[in-house]
């Protein structure tokens, strides 16, 4: 097919003067735009470079007349999104759980909002998910030690467990074993018995004098069948569910000790709507009662 | 030859040029048949691109009415009846490979006249040549008044010019804006300044790239800037309809008085009306070539010196360069469509468009999307089950509220429950039913909870979600997982 006529120029044009095996390379002028937008870039480099922070000195670096940080810029688009998410903020602030509980709308905001702040200050100890770890219940089953309905989530938040909070949950497990009121016999049969009620075997004399010491010593707190007690976080030993651990060396170790795990008041670093979003995702999680 | 014939010259000697002077080309008008066929073209892709915005399409209360709208804010596409959410960008996908293949196509069968006519740097050059024309008047009236030193009259005429420029240019970055949000809303906010810096911005920016590109860089947008140019010859071979110029006619050319005689001689006069005419600035007759975008307009100008001369006709034609062989023989000519490369062109170009039409035909107001929770992977609760929870999105494309059926299936054990719904826990077959506003999303946290097996639980099931109104049912497959004791 027919192509442009070259003229052969080639002992006419400019070379770089560069020769590789007998192949030289023309010096082909560049199209006047493409030069100029190659001055642009240039004076966008020096421009830029007066504007913003880029030069780097020894100790520090150059700041720019515009005053530009990347932290800043996201300070301000962070406050940005905080003033958006002001009004929903606001309106879960005045809404009482259950109102929140019936607008769609806002419980979708307020399970997010929870899920962040159970990121940065929750997962800690109750692990991603709320999936719980030794001595630090799991959030995510429906084994509850102060009931998993919203408010009294929002209590237990807000307020915390065993700590100097006034009203923070309280209540305290005797030492049996540490401070004499059972000797070591008697604590290893109210732990054969504690494991039974979960359909652990163990020897028939052992049982009745261990359900003779937890009818006792137990009971008051954690029910007669060890069914637990929400009012005053006596855990349910039932249900197969354990905190510690549900071997007997965990068990004995427990009964002869005590444990009064504690949890801070978390209503003294965040204000009301943080506190429900956080009620409303752990509620979420699937054990809410 | 002789590589060392050639004298390489001594770098250091002189410093060439740092850029290669523009030749500014000012293109003669042209009347003729392809000329109109070029306005045609131009006249209904502008009335299509100006007028797109403001067609409405009724959806609904409480729904944009415009027919053709990317609502970026919103997440939505709109297409007349149609409507595409962002994980359908698949769609946009195939139409971008229809437009490529159908160009490879296209030029196949008849070289470069989508560059020629239809592609939106020759439309508005075209419109900016015309205007351009109508202030400055005709080619060597432009040459003129280039040359010309400064005077008043020069200074108005240009000043005029770029005034009518820039006005083309706002009308076009404005018409593009239009198609991403509300036309007449934003038309009257844009005019009573009411409109937000970003949209002022992007019509400022269109505008600019709209001025640059057809009132100054033209042609060296398609030679330099453009792939297409670069890539367009792998399509072309011997059967493909290209501008050409028949040597075997023209050749030898030369200059023709009145009353010479024909014999011994070509048909081309040397008059150069091909070349005043050319948008490119080139000579046609030097050949097919890269900088040619096909328009044709040198056949116009040709065609009407040849009327003048006497002469047939197709001196400059849309010919193929086999058919030009077989002329300058005598053979007879065909033109030959049917080729491996256009078939190929033709079958895939079918099957995109089949996909695509089966996609649209098939395409549901429903999808389901299922995120298991990793963390925990399951839960033991106080009766002893195993319990997983699920993120499940029910995305309701309908433009009014839903009603569905959600179930588990394939797990019969299982109680399924929602939290969002307040219902107990229901058999996972049986299901329970969620609502889901119109055109959005509606999430629910759902816990599906089965006793613990003896061996290590890693249960196949799908979650079922059927609209209530329409009977359509979409599965997603999930997987009910438990611990190994």
């Amino acid at each position: 097919m027919p192509t442009k006529k070259e003229k052969d120029v080639a002992a006419e044009r400019r070379t770089t003067g560069h020769e590789w095996d007998g192949i030289r390379e023309f010096d082909t002028p560049l199209p006047k735009w493409w030069l100029y937008t190659f001055y642009a870039t240039i004076v966008f480099a020096v421009a830029y470079c007066i504007l913003y922070p880029s030069i780097p000195l020894f100790r520090s670096h150059t700041r720019g007349i515009l005053d530009y940080t990347t932290r800043g810029a996201l300070a301000k688009t962070t406050a940005e999104a905080g003033a958006q998410q002001a009004k929903f903020r606001d309106r879960i602030r005045d809404a009482s759980l259950e109102e929140i509980r019936r607008e769609p709308g806002l419980w979708a905001f307020a399970e997010n909002g929870g899920r962040a702040v159970f990121g940065e200050n929750c997962v800690a100890c109750h692990r991603a998910g709320g999936a719980g770890a030794k001595g630090y219940p799991n959030l995510a089953d429906d084994d509850w030690l102060w009931g998993g309905t919203l408010e009294q989530i929002q209590q237990t938040v807000t307020h915390g467990v065993r700590n100097a909070d006034p009203d923070s949950r309280q209540s305290q497990m005797p030492r049996f074993g540490a401070d004499g009121l059972l000797n070591r016999a008697q604590i290893s049969d109210v732990a054969d018995y504690v494991l039974s009620l979960t359909g652990r075997a163990a020897p028939a004399d052992a049982l009745e004098r261990g359900s003779k010491i937890f009818a006792e010593n137990c009971a008051v707190c954690h029910g007669e069948r060890g069914i637990g007690n929400q009012d005053i976080g006596a855990k349910n030993l039932a249900n197969g569910i354990w905190l510690y651990g549900g071997d007997k060396a965990t068990v004995v170790d427990t009964i002869t000790n005590a444990r009064n795990g504690s949890m801070p008041a978390w209503g003294q670093r965040f204000d009301a709507a943080t506190i429900k979003m956080l009620a409303v995702y752990v509620y979420s999680l699937g054990g809410g009662q | 030859m002789d590589g060392t014939a050639i004298h390489a010259p001594d770098n250091d000697q002189e410093s060439g040029p740092l850029y290669a002077p523009h030749e500014k080309v000012y293109p003669r008008s042209v009347h003729g048949t392809v000329r109109r066929i070029k306005w045609a073209v131009l006249w209904a892709c502008l009335t299509i691109y100006y007028l797109g915005p403001w067609l409405r399409w009724y959806r609904g209360p409480n729904h944009p009415t415009q027919a053709l709208l990317i609502d970026m804010p919103a997440r939505r596409a709109y297409f007349f009846g149609l409507e595409i959410w962002p994980q359908e960008i698949y769609y946009l996908a195939g139409l971008l490979i229809l437009g490529a293949i159908g160009l490879f196509l296209v030029t196949s069968l008849f070289g470069r006249i989508w560059c020629g006519f239809a592609c939106p740097q020759t439309v508005w050059t075209d419109l900016f040549l015309w205007a351009e024309r109508l202030i400055e008047g005709d080619q060597t009236a432009r040459i003129r008044l280039d040359h010309q030193p400064l005077s008043l009259r020069k200074i108005g005429k240009k000043a005029l010019k770029h005034a009518a420029w820039t006005l083309i240019a706002v009308l076009t970055g404005g018409a593009w804006v239009m198609y991403f949000t509300d036309a007449p809303t934003l038309a009257r906010d844009l005019l009573t300044l009411n409109a937000s810096s970003t949209e002022y911005l992007f019509v400022g920016l269109f505008s600019g790239t709209t001025y640059l590109l057809a009132g100054w860089a033209r042609e060296q947008v398609c030679t330099f800037m453009c792939p297409w140019p670069r890539i367009q010859s792998a399509m072309i071979d011997e059967e493909t309809f290209a501008v050409s110029y028949r040597d075997w006619r023209g050749e030898p050319r030369g200059v023709h008085k009145k009353g010479d005689s024909w014999t011994g001689r070509g048909d081309c006069i040397d008059c150069r009306a091909c070349i005043v005419v050319c948008p490119t600035g080139i000579d046609i007759r030097d050949g097919l070539q890269l900088e040619c975008i096909g328009c044709g307009l040198c056949i116009d100008a040709c065609n009407t010196i040849m009327d003048r001369f006497d002469r047939p006709r197709g001196l400059i034609a849309f010919d193929t360069y086999a058919n030009n062989l077989a002329r300058k023989r005598g053979d007879a000519v065909r033109g030959r469509f049917v080729r491996p490369r256009t078939i190929v062109y033709a079958a895939i170009w079918l099957l995109v468009l089949a996909v695509m039409a089966f996609g649209l035909t098939h395409r549901g107001l429903l999808e389901l999307t299922v995120l298991p929770d990793r963390s925990p992977l399951f839960v033991r609760v106080s009766n002893g089950d195993i319990r997983d929870g699920y993120t499940v999105k029910i995305e309701n494309k309908a433009p009014e509220p839903r009603t569905y059926a959600l179930s588990a299936a394939r797990l019969p054990e299982a109680t399924l429950h929602v939290i969002e719904t307040e219902l107990p826990p229901v058999a996972s077959e049986r299901g329970l039913v969620v609502e889901v506003t119109g055109d959005s999303i509606g999430t629910f946290r759902t816990y599906l909870q089965a006793p613990p097996r003896g061996d290590r639980l890693e249960i196949p099931f799908d979650f079922v979600v059927r609209d209530l109104a329409s009977g359509e049912t979409v599965r997603a497959s999930a997987v009910f997982r438990g611990p190994a004791n």
